[in-house]
């Protein structure tokens, strides 16, 4: 299918998802839609680098932090001097090109490390930038920062229904990309250098760049998912932007789908995101993160390939089946991404 | 000592150490466009190095590589790769969750359709893909996962690899390493094949048989260093060279 044709699909199928939201008319369901959305982001873009390429990002919350972060920062400048509300798109866009950067910079100096080494990397970009936040007193340091959000936007009507119909949309661009992507010149790199990064380099594949490029997408894509968060939550500390959830659940959730092919994240992100929403309402958002680590015990176990992997495993008994990258998913003992 | 003058491949004075452990020491060698040369030495003597130094696995301290009239120092593996020197693994690393067919895809893809700089439709990438496994003999197993071949089919699976990025230099790394009798012949006479289409060969081995009927000149590494360079009777006549074998 190309690229376009997919996007339109994807695009119809995310209206079709707004128009049933609003044919309901409980508002709640924007507000848990826009977190499961946040989520298809944050997975998809982590798979990128950690799925595509074997290199596992622990400082997911970090890009996701300087999206929102860079918003409160425009918001400060320009906004609260009664100057120009800047539209959501450009706030995305810009919380993109800032974590791209940070994301290009990071993987200029670590990309050279691997495993478990690049691991506490990123975990340490993390930590540094939320001290860095904390002490920076114009985006509210460690007190917080309160972002007031518009009650209504035309022609949507509520704002958080335009946060959701805009983080949807963002969703359906970042599978777009995460899809062109595993089928381009750059999937196959990407897949080599997960693989075995030697044999790649003797393949001809320029590996350090295909990383830093890897980086970049991943972190921006992340930033951007992070800039409409001040204006959802209304109140930003960097203890809840710099939160363990966030680095938990854009691992976990692709893990869980499947990390080699771009449905594995959306099926993940959708999968939990949806059960934290519902466990929210009905239990309390305390019990997120067991959720999370629960699901992720059980398919370490059953099924280490996620959820993309059983199905295609389940597939190959038939004798016919093509097994290829695009069509089945890694079964490497001890290959986890 | 015999070196060709304008080789394919000049190693001039090549050094390196791992800390206090000399791996080579003052290698000079040259190799001629279409040449059939043997690279031999006992375990630890400093083959895979030479390599891994030649094909910018690891960087060397002292001396220099040119090939095909360039300086290859300080370039990385990909770019000797894209300039048209190839190797096979002394261990087969084949990308393991791809398909046979990706497998050879992936160099095509980085080397031959970036270097050609033109478009080459899908189609035309597959069937190159197909043909150089047909060329192995893996024809059959395209859609295959690595995992389900045999150590002789790996071998040919890391050849056609390396085959696949069109080199003008391929360095056969061990590639006959614990295969029988027959499967030996197999793989020396894909290596013969490529050989007459005009690739120059370096074969690395342990397997003299296979190292003698294939070779037309002859290297001995040895703690590093180069003891002998000519060709492969006068080599093994070489009194170094039976005491580095034989002892004294």
């Amino acid at each position: 299918m190309r690229t376009p044709i997919f996007f339109l699909i994807w695009l119809a199928i995310g209206a079709a998802v707004f128009a049933v939201s609003l044919a309901i008319g409980n508002d709640y369901i924007f507000f848990a839609g826009y977190v499961v959305m946040q989520y298809v982001v944050l997975s998809t873009a982590w798979n990128i680098l950690g799925g595509y390429c074997g290199y596992v990002n622990f400082g997911s919350a970090a890009f996701f932090a300087l999206g929102a972060y860079s918003t409160v920062a425009i918001y400060k400048l320009i906004t609260e001097n009664d100057f120009y509300r800047m539209p959501m798109p450009v706030l995305m866009l810009i919380g993109g090109m800032v974590s791209g950067v940070v994301g290009l910079g990071m993987g200029y100096l670590t990309l050279r490390l691997r495993g478990a080494f690049f691991a506490i990397a990123t975990l340490a970009l993390a930590v540094v930038l939320q001290t860095l936040v904390v002490n920076w007193d114009f985006v509210g340091g460690s007190r917080g920062a309160y972002i007031i959000r518009p009650e209504q936007i035309w022609p949507i009507g509520n704002y958080v229904r335009y946060l959701f119909l805009i983080m949807m949309l963002l969703a359906v661009i970042a599978l777009t990309i995460a899809r062109l992507i595993e089928h381009s010149r750059l999937g196959y790199g990407f897949a080599s250098i997960r693989d075995d990064e030697l044999a790649a380099e003797a393949s001809g594949v320029p590996t350090l760049r295909l990383k830093l490029i890897a980086t970049t997408i991943s972190g921006a894509l992340m930033g951007m998912a992070g800039a409409p968060f001040p204006y959802y939550i209304g109140y930003l500390q960097p203890s809840s932007t710099f939160g363990l959830d966030y680095a938990v659940n854009s691992i976990a959730m692709p893990l869980i789908g499947g990390t080699t092919s771009w449905t594995g994240p959306l099926i993940g992100a959708l999968l939990l995101g949806s059960l934290q929403q519902i466990a929210t309402v009905t239990i309390s958002s305390a019990v997120n993160l067991l959720i999370v680590g629960c699901v992720l015990v059980i398919f370490v176990i059953v099924a280490p390939n996620g959820i993309v992997g059983l199905v295609h495993t389940y597939l190959q008994r038939k004798p016919d089946d093509f097994v290829g990258r695009r069509h089945v998913e890694a079964d490497v003992a001890g290959k986890v991404p | 000592m015999t070196t060709t003058a304008n080789g394919l491949l000049e190693v001039d004075n090549l050094g390196k150490r791992f800390g206090g452990f000399v791996a080579l020491e003052n290698i000079s060698l040259s190799v001629a466009a279409g040449e059939r040369l043997g690279l031999i030495g006992p375990n630890g003597s400093g083959k895979s190095t030479l390599v891994n130094c030649i094909c910018g696995t690891l960087r060397n301290e002292f001396g220099s590589v040119r090939f095909a009239g360039q300086k290859l120092d300080g370039l990385d593996a990909h770019e000797r790769t894209h300039r048209g020197l190839a190797r096979s693994f002394q261990l087969p690393r084949p990308f393991a969750s791809l398909s046979l067919a990706d497998n050879i895809r992936i160099p095509l893809l980085y080397t031959v359709v970036m270097r050609r700089g033109r478009h080459h439709t899908p189609r035309e990438v597959e069937q190159r893909c197909a043909a150089l496994l047909h060329e192995v003999g893996l024809g059959d197993k395209a859609r295959r996962l690595p995992r389900d071949l045999t150590q002789v089919e790996m071998r040919k699976l890391e050849l056609a690899r390396a085959m696949a990025s069109e080199p003008k230099l391929l360095i056969a790394d061990e590639a006959m390493a614990g295969l029988t009798h027959s499967e030996i012949e197999d793989i020396l006479a894909l290596l013969l094949r490529l050989n007459e289409q005009g690739v120059t060969i370096i074969l690395i081995e342990h397997i003299m048989t296979a190292v003698m009927s294939f070779s037309r000149r002859l290297i001995v590494l040895v703690s590093g260093r180069k003891i002998a360079d000519g060709a492969p009777d006068d080599v093994m006549r070489n009194p170094e060279v039976e005491r580095a074998y034989l002892g004294q």
